[in-house]
């Protein structure tokens, strides 16, 4: 798939997007939910903060020392008899992980769940050449199943669909003829995998961890694919980022911790799996023939520059489940495989600004996210590093691209357009928000309002109020 | 055992010592004291017993059942917790547990009943898969076991395979009670320790908590996806 996921302008996405009411009300429900079980795990902890300093000073650390980590990782690998390739580019993990498989003879592949499978483009490597991959993980399942949707979040990446529209993908491309009962969906799921699990010849996975002293990968899951697929294959093709590394099982412990807690609020998932090269003598299960892959594409680049933070991330989520923007415009707005704020900031420094130039300014710079954020990326200024660099390069653009960016700043700079605008504001509000005062506006708010309550304004503005208040006024 | 190739190593991570900005890291790189440990604030200073009653309150939130049983009562237990997940057939470990807590002997009571009972032999090759997959019930010992989660931890070895707690439709763990901890720390810990002194760690150390479950679909929590459907632990009092 490729880290794009889209050929459409950025405005026609998010108009797509905003127009989306199902997905919209099942974004902002999963925010509020996952959000919600967060803090309840988080608060549980008594002492979050210190968990975050220990987490980014752990992350901060392995940057810093990456090469050293990496290669002690290889030589611990090799040590045990599995094989390590590091790949510059998407090119080269492609090419070396279709080496392995046609040097196997394999046909069938099983996959779980993994973000730089995706951004590789690694499935459409191994079609290439004549091989069915199977993705496993429920919700990548249903996505591949209905022709190749992009995911719109990274850890839930079916969230825009509905159980309807599962149970008709399932029926058309499956035959399925049950109810939409999540519980009979995912039972019919098993069964239809289970057979995918058993006839794979090769098995590939990502990585959430990877332990330096020992040559381990660790695999963080709850439905038991990933255990699956490096069961009962033969082969096994493990895929990571380069910087998805800690230096022992003491540190793992720690971000381990904060991914289960930080992505679905839970102390830890239903499995954790530490996998170390080959089976062992002896071991009927698990695989003869362990790679794995480690890839740069484009994140050595960050390394040394403003953004190298940006690698500490841990693929929560946390961040892209409190923005305020993404839950207005849903994930495939952005564009990219990685959406929300992670997404603004981490696709133009892996892609370029050339197709991704609309993603940092696609926040309100709230900085909620640098407060979800467990490994304290400071989200928000690398989105502002981000508009900085962008309006500097601006400088030096066309024209036309000169007057879109000027627009940016246009209702905002000018001060009686400013106060035109706040003063007009409660009868506009007013207005649009329903004669009934039932917060059910019509015209270009009615998309807003399909899905929440606009309320009567007060008459006042902030300031005023804020002012009156000083004063000793009540309201 | 053959060791493994490693390709294209140096041209990678000079790359990244040239973005950092300085030569290969060529020396041992030592790790710092980290400035916070909060890890070791969970549950400190409690007792077995509070430790136990933790990781009970636990259980019930992760949907895994759980029994506590006293050493004298475990034969009657085990056979109770047999019928309550359906008998039918039964996949288990190669590991000396089963003998030392009289479990081998009730196993075969199991048998005389008409359940079909496995032990898992490696001299038998693919023909274990076969049997765990078709298997009702797997049947493991925790190697350790955290409080705060819920969690039995399961080295695996040539006895102690990976399929037994995955391929079935249930798991049943069988948990020492002296093998309990208070959380991922000190399991971390002991595994850190087994891969500095032995040189190599187990090839698959699982962290199991409950069944398997998915939130994939409207985020609606489904109980068993691809991993057991049910999970159900006994603990027993070895102390």
């Amino acid at each position: 798939m490729g880290v794009k996921i889209s050929n459409e302008k950025f405005f026609d996405r998010v108009d797509k997007g905003i127009k989306d009411t199902f997905m919209r009300k099942a974004v902002s429900e999963a925010q509020s939910r996952l959000e919600g079980r967060k803090i309840e795990v988080t608060e549980e902890l008594g002492n979050w903060e210190d968990w975050r300093d220990l987490s980014e000073e752990i992350r901060q650390h392995t940057l810093e020392n990456l090469d050293y980590y990496l290669e002690q990782f290889a030589r611990n690998v090799a040590k045990q008899g599995g094989h390590v390739f590091f790949a510059g580019n998407a090119e080269e993990a492609n090419d070396y992980i279709t080496s392995v498989v046609k040097k196997k003879n394999a046909k069938n592949i099983v996959k779980s769940k993994s973000m730089v499978t995706e951004e590789i483009g690694m499935n459409e490597a191994l079609e290439e050449i004549g091989c069915n991959v199977v993705e496993s993980d429920l919700g990548e399942w249903i996505l591949q199943l209905d022709d190749h949707d992009p995911p719109s979040h990274i850890v839930v990446p079916a969230l825009h669909k509905n159980k309807e529209q599962i149970r008709e993908t399932f029926n058309k491309k499956r035959q399925y003829d049950k109810t939409s009962d999540p519980d009979e969906l995912a039972k019919f799921a098993r069964q239809e995998l289970r057979k995918d699990f058993l006839a794979a010849e090769v098995g590939i996975t990502g990585c959430n961890f990877a332990v330096a002293e020992s040559g381990s990968v660790s695999l963080v899951t709850n439905e038991g694919n990933a255990r699956l697929a490096t069961t009962l294959p033969e082969t096994q093709i493990t895929v990571m980022g380069m910087e998805r590394i800690v230096p022992t099982w003491k540190e793992l412990d720690i971000l381990v911790t904060m991914l289960c807690r930080s992505a679905v609020g839970q102390k830890l998932t239903s499995y954790i799996t530490g996998l170390t090269a080959t089976k062992e003598q002896g071991d009927v299960d698990g695989p003869e023939e362990f790679h794995v892959v480690i890839v740069d594409n484009g994140r050595s680049k960050i390394l040394g520059t403003k953004f190298q933070s940006a690698l500490q991330c841990i693929r929560c989520a946390a961040c892209i489940n409190v923005c305020p923007v993404y839950r207005h415009v849903g994930g495939h707005s952005y564009g990219s495989i990685y959406p929300g704020p992670i997404g603004a900031v981490l696709t133009p420094l892996l892609e370029g600004y050339e197709d991704y130039k609309e993603l940092p300014f696609a926040s309100s710079l709230c900085a909620a996210c640098t407060d979800a954020c467990p490994v304290k990326i400071p989200l928000h200024e690398q989105l502002v590093e981000h508009r900085r660099i962008i309006v500097e390069q601006e400088g030096k653009s066309s024209f036309g691209e000169k007057l879109a960016m000027k627009g940016y700043a246009f209702g905002a700079s000018t001060p009686s357009l400013y106060q035109m605008g706040i003063k007009g504001a409660p009868t506009f509000i007013n207005t649009i928000a329903g004669k009934d005062g039932d917060g059910k506006g019509a015209g270009p708010i009615k998309l807003w309002t399909d899905i929440r309550n606009l309320p009567k304004s007060t008459g006042q503005s902030f300031r005023k109020w804020y002012n009156n208040r000083e004063k000793g006024g009540n309201d | 055992m053959a060791t493994g190739t490693i390709q294209n190593q140096d041209k990678f991570l000079d790359k990244i010592a040239n973005q950092l900005g300085r030569k290969r890291q060529t020396k041992e790189v030592e790790l710092p004291a980290w400035k916070k440990a909060p890890q070791y604030d969970v549950f400190k200073g409690l007792s077995m017993d509070e430790l136990l009653a933790q990781f009970v309150i636990q259980c019930e939130k992760i949907h895994a059942n759980v029994v506590v049983t006293k050493m004298n009562e475990l034969e009657e237990i085990f056979h109770e917790v047999i019928q309550k997940l359906g008998g039918e057939s039964i996949v288990y470990w190669n590991d000396s547990r089963f003998e030392t807590y009289g479990l081998t002997a009730a196993l075969t009571q199991e048998k005389e009943e008409g359940i079909s009972v496995h032990e898992w032999k490696s001299d038998l090759g693919k023909k274990n898969i076969e049997i765990a997959e078709r298997a009702n019930i797997g049947i493991t010992f925790s190697d350790i076991t955290l409080a705060e989660s819920g969690t039995v931890v399961l080295l695996s070895d040539s006895g102690k395979a990976r399929s037994v707690s995955l391929l079935p439709q249930k798991h049943l763990a069988i948990i020492p009670k002296s093998t309990i901890v208070p959380r991922m720390t000190q399991a971390s810990e002991k595994i850190h320790e087994i891969s500095k002194n032995e040189g190599r760690t187990p090839s698959c150390i699982n962290f199991i908590s409950g069944p398997s479950n998915s939130a994939d679909i409207e985020l609606r929590l489904v109980v068993g996806v691809h991993g057991p459907v049910e999970v159900t632990y006994i603990v027993i009092d070895d102390m």
